[in-house]
């Protein structure tokens, strides 16, 4: 168990320490690299948690996927850091008050945070054994909220086709390759073999 | 003595474990660009190397120490830590995923629950190897070549999630061992014909070989995102590429080719030992890999993206449905 303790706390000290090295690093990269490393600790700490399941879908949907696309659009911005850092003592206070707000805020839920009685049941009943927890996933979202997985499927896709609509463009002009066409092609539509006569010329 | 018992005793029979897996792997690496020279010069009706040792047998290990001779060069321009970290990183992450490979019943490392998961998992980090590397070198040649290559990655890594889903839908596990199992009557690389043509395209484009070797095209980037790397820091790239195929082959061989099993549960066929058959596969499918090298020309960038997003994609996505209806019509769902 002290094992378990070890790496629980290596984990969580790294987790918390790359997440304050995202906010304070200046390159944006290392940031995007840092956060990566947060995520990467979020799924040791769930492995340690016997979620395995959620752990490795962390790594493929929040590390390889989000991230990448985040790094690659961070890659390319070209951002002037000397501009970035000029408004800084003016915009201090406005900043600071938000800050404030949302601490407040966040310390009024957290004050009147109540869990309701059933899950101590809940929580306290044994992981049953013979289940695999993508198993277990799977029952919750497939069978028993199987409704609220097909509504957030379909505002996902609708959300999805807005976005395309919103960038579609048709622009005249355009030459697109058709591989169909091309792969029908055969010589007899294309080529025309000529006899050429002296001087008689095509 | 109870900490001895509980703690240094396993861990060393982990550690033994893990350097009885990875140095075969980096003998089998360095045979690797071996074997691809002498094919490629087999194809195109060459000797390949035969100089040094018997049939040039030596000639990875003088590759190795030419490489280590050299000096290493870090670009004035460059990002220090992350040009340092992206070869480590490529390397790493090419020798983790061995971890549940299952060689023969019970011969693996990491038996775990969501083994496959696992392997998604590692082998959609590799990108990351190549994006930091293109940008911490601060060239354009190296930065263009990891867009290129992390574009790629991740068009073919969603369609090499669908094939994966179709054969678990088949399986209904995520245990590798227990998909090895599951092909003990018939290999799903005949059921699943389709969708093994798909996945191995796909482990193609994923590991950036030809005919998708468009990251490194020689012609316009002159090695893509490793061309600052020297020495060292380049013969890292190089061992996490070619490990990097023998992975996808090995897990070619666990999902469709049924892994250890014989192919026939007969007479002269199941006298050989179960890793020996997985080896021989595994083999069989890096010729492949290898045979194509020599055969295709590059894909257009353009094309190479048609055949990610408008041909695999449908065709996987078709794939895992009609392969879902069939179980479920026929009650076959595991």
């Amino acid at each position: 168990m002290a094992l378990q303790a070890l790496v629980f706390y290596l984990f969580a000290f790294v987790a918390v320490a790359s997440g304050v090295m995202v906010v304070t690093s200046r390159n944006p990269v290392h940031s995007v690299l840092f956060l990566i490393l947060a995520f990467f600790n979020a799924a040791g700490l769930f492995v340690l948690m016997g979620a395995e399941f959620l752990a490795m879908i962390l790594v493929v949907v929040y590390v390889g996927a989000v991230a990448v696309l985040f790094l690659f659009v961070v890659m390319m911005l070209d951002i002037n850091f000397v501009e970035l850092r000029q408004g800084f003592a003016r915009y201090l206070p406005i900043g600071g008050l938000i800050g404030l707000v949302l601490l407040a805020e966040l310390i009024l839920i957290v004050g009147v945070w109540s869990f309701a009685p059933e899950v101590a049941v809940v929580a306290a009943s044994p992981i049953p054994q013979d289940v695999t927890n993508t198993e277990a996933l799977g029952q919750v979202i497939y069978t028993h909220y199987v409704l609220a997985f097909q509504t957030a499927g379909i505002v996902l896709l609708v959300a999805m086709i807005g976005a395309i609509v919103l960038t579609l463009r048709q622009r005249p002009g355009v030459k697109r390759q058709s591989i169909d066409k091309q792969n029908l092609r055969r010589p007899e539509d294309v080529v025309e073999v000529v006899k050429v006569t002296r001087g008689g010329g095509v | 003595m109870e900490f001895i018992d509980t703690y240094v005793i396993p861990g060393a029979i982990i550690v033994a474990q893990i350097m009885a897996l990875v140095v075969p792997l980096l003998v089998a690496v360095a045979y690797l660009t071996f074997f691809e020279r002498k094919v490629i010069g087999a194809i195109q009706l060459r000797k390949g190397p035969n100089v040094v040792g018997p049939f040039g047998l030596f000639q990875p290990f003088a590759d190795a120490l030419k490489l280590l001779s050299k000096e290493t060069i870090l670009p004035a321009g460059a990002n220090k830590i992350i040009f340092l970290l992206a070869p480590m990183l490529t390397f790493i992450l090419s020798l983790i995923a061995w971890a549940v490979i299952p060689f023969d019943k019970g011969m693996v490392l990491a038996d775990i629950n969501v083994g496959v998961l696992y392997l998604f998992a590692v082998s959609s980090l590799g990108v990351y190897g190549v994006i930091m590397s293109g940008w911490a070198s601060n060239s354009k040649y190296a930065f263009l070549g990891a867009l290129r290559s992390a574009a790629q990655m991740v068009s073919y890594e969603v369609s090499i999630g669908f094939v994966i889903i179709t054969v678990l839908l088949c399986v209904g596990s995520l245990n590798l061992t227990a998909i090895v199992e599951a092909q003990r009557t018939v290999w799903f690389a005949i059921p699943l014909l389709p969708m093994f043509v798909v996945f191995f395209i796909s482990a193609l484009a994923e590991t950036n070989r030809a005919p998708f070797d468009l990251p490194e095209g020689e012609s316009e980037l002159v090695a893509g995102y490793f061309v600052e790397y020297s020495s060292m820091s380049f013969a890292l790239f190089f061992l996490g590429e070619y490990a990097n195929m023998i992975l996808m082959s090995g897990i070619t061989v666990v999902l469709f080719l049924g892994g250890w099993l014989a192919p026939f549960d007969i007479a002269p066929f199941n006298w050989v030992p179960g890793p020996i058959w997985f080896i021989l596969k595994i083999s069989l499918v890096l010729f492949v890999f290898l045979w194509v090298r020599a055969t295709f020309p590059r894909y257009r960038y353009d094309q190479l993206m048609r055949l990610g997003w408008k041909v695999f994609l449908p065709l996987s996505l078709l794939w895992v449905v009609i392969t879902a209806g069939v179980l479920v019509t026929f009650d076959w769902v595991p």
